[in-house]
């Protein structure tokens, strides 16, 4: 069960929160790896190797080595976590995490970090808009983008426990609390947190803070938002889509990944599928690039914000 | 090793030698060079060298074997339907629909295969993380590794050396498959891979270079890898595309072949004669 954190406005550092569940899935079981591809002290995953030396490897900068190290671990029994930025992990390594992982039913659980307008400073080159979207494309394969510390250290303690492809991507900095400390939750389940009648609100990781109070400024203006937050991208909770849509005039989703083969693209195969004949609004990074900036100026600019949810929902035909 | 012993390996490198080519031939087409060059390797790792349980291919106690050149994958398979994995009918099923004998070993699919290859360059970061495991858990299990020469055009394969050196993972011996041709054409033509003993001994390797068609050189080179304690070890097998098969050796685009000329034909059953009788000579 999960409850909303009380005032919503303290920051946590996600990737301290992926360091806490690690150190203390090592503790549940000493076959957990942690493998880094030198971003250790950018990840924080140097304290485990503090706390934990044999279960932790910098393989040095190497991703591809890393994801069939990791392969090649799994084999032998251990359970692997890698991490490196968002991109890195995903995008440059593809062919492995396909080949030597999820093909050779191997298990890797993946950390991308910085995902989309989260990059901030690194830049254009350090982004990904399409991690997910590649990901999606990997059978079995489960996503998840976590919306804040307290989720990122459920989801991180909850593959800790499976076999088989698990991709995670989460800001490493402070991001907003949304739940209160002790919340859990059910994978491939999405979570209602506002109930509304007029337009159904999708969202995921980070942006689902923005979604819940661009739905709560809207309330006051008379447009009633109903929100859900989908941080299973796959599998996907069909049920929950095909449940509160029901009776809406829209479904928007707002995603920090670009619209092509994101979140929005998986809602909009269930409208299709399930021939909902619901109108859909896709907010997210449409046909750019990356670019470079503080992680408040890209928000800004790739149009994902607070105040562009309530725009966007101000303008539609409710 | 004793005469006798090397005898036997022998007999072994010639019964795997004559199941690819009548699983190939029988195809019609295959991967003919690359399997034939690591025969011999695989007679001595298979026949001698590794341990594990034809009867329980999953024995978590077993050595392992990486084929990173996946294509070779018939040879593999050759061997381990010769020392019982599973019956040789199996052979004759390589590529078709539903098959347990994929081109490119499964480890999902085929007993015996403890990896699954044939993206190149994937199988020596496995390797590599398989040695990791074996060292992690304290057991004198060993993970041998075989890399294509062609292979050796792939980034990953030096990640993944600079790794093994590193970490001095002497439990995972890397041979290297010095045929010294690809599928368009020679290496040093390719992209020419200059001196891959000096690249190893520079990356960190104890690196030494055998006859790959010599049995018993194959096994001295082994023997002296288990007393290299503080290094990786690598060994470069000198051999020859098409290997033990002079028509196939000669034949220029060995790579994959197709037995669709009656030339080829003629000399496959020439070759699988030869070997037959060798077998019955030797093998009694």
């Amino acid at each position: 069960m999960f409850t909303l954190d009380r005032d919503r406005q303290d920051k946590q550092e996600m990737r301290m929160s992926v360091v806490g569940a690690l150190q203390e899935a090592i503790q549940e079981n000493a076959n957990v790896v942690a493998l880094e591809a030198d971003l250790g002290g950018a990840s924080g995953w140097t304290n485990i190797q503090k706390t934990h030396p044999d279960n932790f490897i910098n393989v040095g900068i190497a991703e591809a080595n890393m994801i069939g190290i990791a392969a090649g671990l799994s084999v032998t029994g251990f359970v692997p976590f890698v991490h490196t930025f968002g991109p890195f992990a995903t995008r440059r390594v593809f062919d492995q995490i396909f080949l030597s992982g999820a093909y050779a039913f191997n298990t890797l659980n993946i950390y991308g970090s910085d995902p989309g307008f989260c990059a901030g400073p690194n830049g254009g080159t350090h982004t990904t808009w399409e991690d997910v979207a590649l990901m999606r494309t990997i059978p079995d394969a489960v996503i998840c983008d976590a919306a804040d510390d307290v989720q990122m250290d459920w989801i991180i303690k909850e593959f800790a426990k499976m076999e088989g492809i698990h991709y995670i991507r989460g800001n490493r900095k402070g991001v907003r609390n949304l739940y209160a400390k002790g919340s859990t939750f059910r994978l491939g389940k999405a979570n209602l947190l506002r109930e509304g009648e007029d337009v159904l609100l999708i969202s995921a990781g980070q942006l689902v803070s923005d979604a819940l109070d661009a739905a709560n400024e809207l309330a006051s203006q008379d447009i009633d938002v109903e929100v859900l937050d989908m941080f299973t991208i796959k599998p996907l909770d069909v049920e929950a889509i095909l449940k509160h849509s029901k009776d809406k005039k829209h479904i928007v989703v707002l995603e920090n990944h670009s619209i092509t083969g994101g979140l929005g693209s998986a809602v909009a195969e269930v409208i299709a599928e399930h021939a909902l004949q619901i109108p859909l609004m896709r907010m997210g990074c449409k046909e750019a690039f990356g670019q470079v900036g503080s992680q408040e100026y890209l928000q800004k600019e790739f149009g994902l914000t607070k105040d562009d949810v309530v725009k966007t929902i101000q303008n539609l035909t409710i | 090793m004793n005469a006798s012993e090397v005898k036997d390996l022998k007999v072994l490198s010639a019964k795997i030698r004559l199941d690819v080519m009548k699983m190939l031939s029988s195809l019609g087409y295959g991967h003919v060079g690359g399997s034939l060059s690591i025969v011999e390797v695989l007679s001595v790792l298979y026949g001698k060298y590794m341990r594990y349980d034809a009867s329980n291919p999953s024995w978590d106690k077993r050595d392992m074997f990486v084929l990173s050149k996946g294509h070779a994958g018939p040879g593999l398979y050759a061997t381990l339907a010769n020392v019982g994995f599973f019956e040789k009918d199996m052979l004759y099923t390589l590529n078709a629909g539903g098959t347990n004998m994929p081109s490119h070993p499964d480890r999902s699919k085929t007993p015996g295969v403890d990896m699954t290859t044939g993206s190149l360059g994937q199988g020596t970061s496995v390797a590599a993380g398989i040695a990791t495991g074996f060292k992690m858990n304290h057991t004198d299990q060993k993970v041998y590794l075989i890399v294509g020469d062609g292979e050796l055009n792939e980034g990953q394969c030096w990640e993944a050396f600079q790794y093994i050196a590193h970490n001095k993972l002497n439990n995972c011996i890397v041979f290297i498959d010095n045929n010294k041709r690809q599928l368009d054409g020679y290496t040093c033509d390719v992209c020419n891979p200059f001196d891959i003993e000096a690249k190893m001994r520079a990356f960190g390797f104890h690196a030494l270079s055998v006859n790959g068609a010599d049995e018993k050189a194959i096994a001295d080179a082994i023997e002296l890898s288990f007393d290299v304690k503080d290094q990786a070890v690598c060994i470069i097998l000198d051999t020859i595309k098409g290997q033990g098969i002079p028509y196939f050796e000669q034949l220029e685009a060995n790579h994959s072949v197709k037995f669709n000329s009656e030339e080829t034909q003629l000399a496959t059953s020439e070759a699988i004669a030869n070997l037959e009788a060798y077998i019955v000579k030797e093998g009694a």
